[in-house]
């Protein structure tokens, strides 16, 4: 490769300040179009480090309720492939550091057709995709094609990844590795911080990619602790219900930018030394 | 000549259709399934067992039965009708429901879950968890559960806890969104007893494997009656089971005419149906490709027909293949035809069929008299119509004096 991706630039900057990276969730177009790009445009500031845009869907098999009201919000007010497609290049105008990861599911993609949806991805400036329903069996569909157009195809390695399945998951994939904390669909229970840590430790030993932390992540608490061991944390679930739980358009930005500057500000400091390690809340939300 | 019988591939694909279009999480139990079933398959203590249940606990063979009356009130094509319905739990679906129970017992899974539209499958799921002794959760859209009553009764006799879902339009598709969230959560110690031949290989090639039996023994029996094969076949679609099941074993036999019936609600054109491949495009749904009900935006459609359980907008992957091959011609038949072609079967042969069955005797009404006497045509009367009583009593109450419920 010739330049470091923005994924790669984040990671390795983060590297030199020992922190995780923080990784936000949203859907797009949630709850209106107007309010999301709002929404996705303080995220950098908030405390962001890298943000995953989520692509509606109207079957979500992957997601808890929180998530799959948010695409039915989304879906409601209209957003499309393409709506999403230029949110990116909108926000691009004014930012062009922050890594956008779109994930979703694989059929909106299809619809749109795969080389028309990766060459109008990468003009727009997506850096890296995450499509829950596509396992390396399908790698020639989505996750080949887009190495061609230098997107990055990440992962999800999940506690049913034995070392018989592992090295196939790993395979192709690049940019970062999700672990997905616990069996089961998103905005569940939270993990217990010891087994994962084994997990994302075991994980280590085979990939040098960056490791993610979804699932069940909710507090700032949870981050930290999780924030400890692995690259990133990814909380997702916990922000979108504040946008269900927001009166007014505003109240959604203030919230999510709100929780999101609590989550940035434990995830910097979570690695300094005498920062009390917080029992992870075992309590499904 | 194999041509049509041995797909799907070690992908799961037949032809672009098919494949395993799930989340990592159930990726090593997808693969573990599929070669437990391999393994079964050939295993003549399966085999053993397998024969064992269909005949002594679900009552197979079901007979072929000469439909005098209805050839008669046709006036063309000698129609034959396989028995489905006789089964215990009064369809097809018990067929698969018993092969997938002794593969569950096999894999040492302590708990069953399934999805249902009209209840059938539900039923014969919530049946053999009960006889195998599993412990057994049902997820039914709400607006189903509503419209199949009896159905969730006879669920919750049968010890089944009974989940309403109420995402989406609280149908099929949605039930099924909810029982993939439930395996994905539970994974180790559950297992999925899809009810039709969709969802991510193995199941669209095992479910196919556990009906065939219905195309196994229309031969033989077809064969018995008339010393030779029928001319066409005939079965109702929605996700397409019991049709395979009839169809699958005659796919090689090149002059055996087969029609699909899909549902075309009240009509392909008017957009409120669910006919997949007569009005849906191909796209990426529950583990699988297929033709589905969906927008240009790629994002799923309601499908809509008065039988619960051909309310599903997509359509089993190996149907999909068979219509870009044009072995099988798929047609549909509107909400109003499956209810005339409903209420003739009662009046004519004393058989009350399920409203997804009506569909495919619709277009017998409409296929059968162009055909002369000689034409043996078998129809899969694949379930009763006791759980639709209330659904056409709601059309049709008025007719018979019957209060509008």
């Amino acid at each position: 490769m010739n330049n470091p991706s923005r994924l790669e630039h984040c990671f390795a900057a983060l590297k030199q300040q020992n922190r995780p990276a923080l990784v936000s969730y949203l859907t797009a177009g949630d709850p209106d179009a107007d309010t999301s790009r709002r929404l996705l445009r303080g995220l950098p500031e908030a405390g962001v480090d890298i943000i995953e845009l989520g692509m509606p869907f109207s079957d979500p098999m992957a997601d808890g309720p929180a998530i799959q009201k948010a695409a039915l919000r989304a879906l409601e007010g209209g957003q499309t492939q393409a709506k999403t497609l230029e949110m990116v290049r909108s926000f691009r105008e004014q930012n062009s550091t922050t890594p956008i990861v779109l994930m979703g599911y694989y059929n909106p993609i299809y619809c749109y057709g795969v080389e028309r949806f990766l060459t109008d991805a990468a003009r727009v400036g997506v850096d890296g995709l995450i499509v829950v329903d596509l396992p390396p069996e399908h790698d020639e569909e989505l996750c080949q094609p887009a190495a061609q157009h230098g997107i990055d195809f990440i992962r999800l390695a999940t506690p049913t990844t034995d070392a018989k399945r592992l090295p196939k998951v790993l395979g192709n994939a690049s940019g970062f590795i999700y672990y997905v904390s616990v069996a089961g669909v998103t905005g569940g229970s939270a993990p217990t911080p010891e087994r994962l840590e084994s997990a994302v430790n075991d994980l280590r030993k085979h990939t040098e990619l960056p490791i993610a932390v979804g699932f069940g992540i909710r507090t700032a608490e949870q981050a930290a602790t999780i924030g400890r061991f692995s690259d990133a944390v990814v909380v997702g679930s916990a922000l979108v219900d504040c946008i269900e739980h927001a009166n007014t358009p505003d109240e959604a930005v203030e919230r999510v930018h709100g929780l999101v500057s609590e989550l940035a500000e434990s995830v910097r400091v979570c690695r300094e030394e005498g920062y009390k390690q917080l029992q992870v809340d075992t309590v499904t939300y | 000549m194999n041509q049509f019988v041995n797909l799907p591939d070690a992908n799961g694909l037949f032809g672009s259709f098919g494949g395993r279009f799930v989340a990592e999480t159930l990726m090593p139990l997808i693969l573990e399934l599929q070669d437990e079933y391999a393994a079964a398959k050939n295993d003549p203590e399966f085999q053993r067992q397998l024969a064992y249940f269909q005949g002594d606990y679900v009552g197979r063979p079901s007979p072929l039965y000469f439909a005098e009356r209805l050839t008669e009130h046709f006036g063309g094509a000698s129609i034959y009708l396989k028995r489905e319905e006789l089964n215990h739990t009064g369809a097809h679906k018990i067929n698969n429901c018993i092969g997938q129970v002794l593969l569950a017992k096999q894999m040492g899974k302590k708990r069953i879950i399934a999805e249902t539209g009209a209840g059938m499958h539900g039923v014969a799921t919530a049946t053999v968890a009960a006889r195998f002794g599993l412990p057994c959760v049902i997820y039914m859209g709400a607006t189903d559960i509503e419209r199949q009553q009896p159905n969730v009764f006879r669920m919750k006799l049968l010890g089944a806890e009974v989940i309403p879902v109420t995402s989406g339009t609280g149908t099929l598709k949605d039930a099924m969104n909810e029982a993939l969230r439930d395996w994905v959560t539970n994974v180790d110690d559950t297992f999925y007893i899809i009810g039709t031949v969709a969802g991510p290989h193995p199941y669209p090639a095992m479910v196919r494997d556990f009906q065939a039996v219905i195309g196994h023994e229309t031969r033989s029996q077809m064969l018995e009656k008339q010393s030779r094969l029928p001319d066409s076949l005939v079965a109702c679609i929605g996700g397409g089971s019991n049709a395979l099941g009839l169809f699958y074993p005659f796919l090689n036999d090149p002059d055996v005419k087969m029609i699909g019936v899909e549902a075309g609600g009240k009509g392909v054109k008017s957009g409120l149906h669910a006919a997949s491949l007569n009005g849906g495009t191909p796209g990426v749904l529950h583990g699988n490709r297929t033709y589905l009900l969906q927008n240009e935006d790629g994002q799923i459609i309601d499908a809509h027909s008065i039988s619960a359980g051909l309310d599903y907008p997509g359509i089993g992957p190996e149907h999909a293949w068979l219509h870009e091959q044009g072995r099988v011609e798929y047609v549909s038949a509107t909400d109003d035809e499956a209810l005339e072609a409903f209420q003739i079967c009662c009046r004519q042969e004393g058989i009350i069929p399920a409203l997804e069955t009506a569909h495919a005797l619709a277009e017998v009404a409409k296929r059968a008299p162009t055909l002369p006497r000689d034409h043996l045509m078998v129809i899969n009367l694949s379930g009763r119509g006791d759980k639709d009583m209330m659904s056409v009593a709601h059309h049709l109450g008025d007719k018979f004096g019957v209060k509008n419920p």
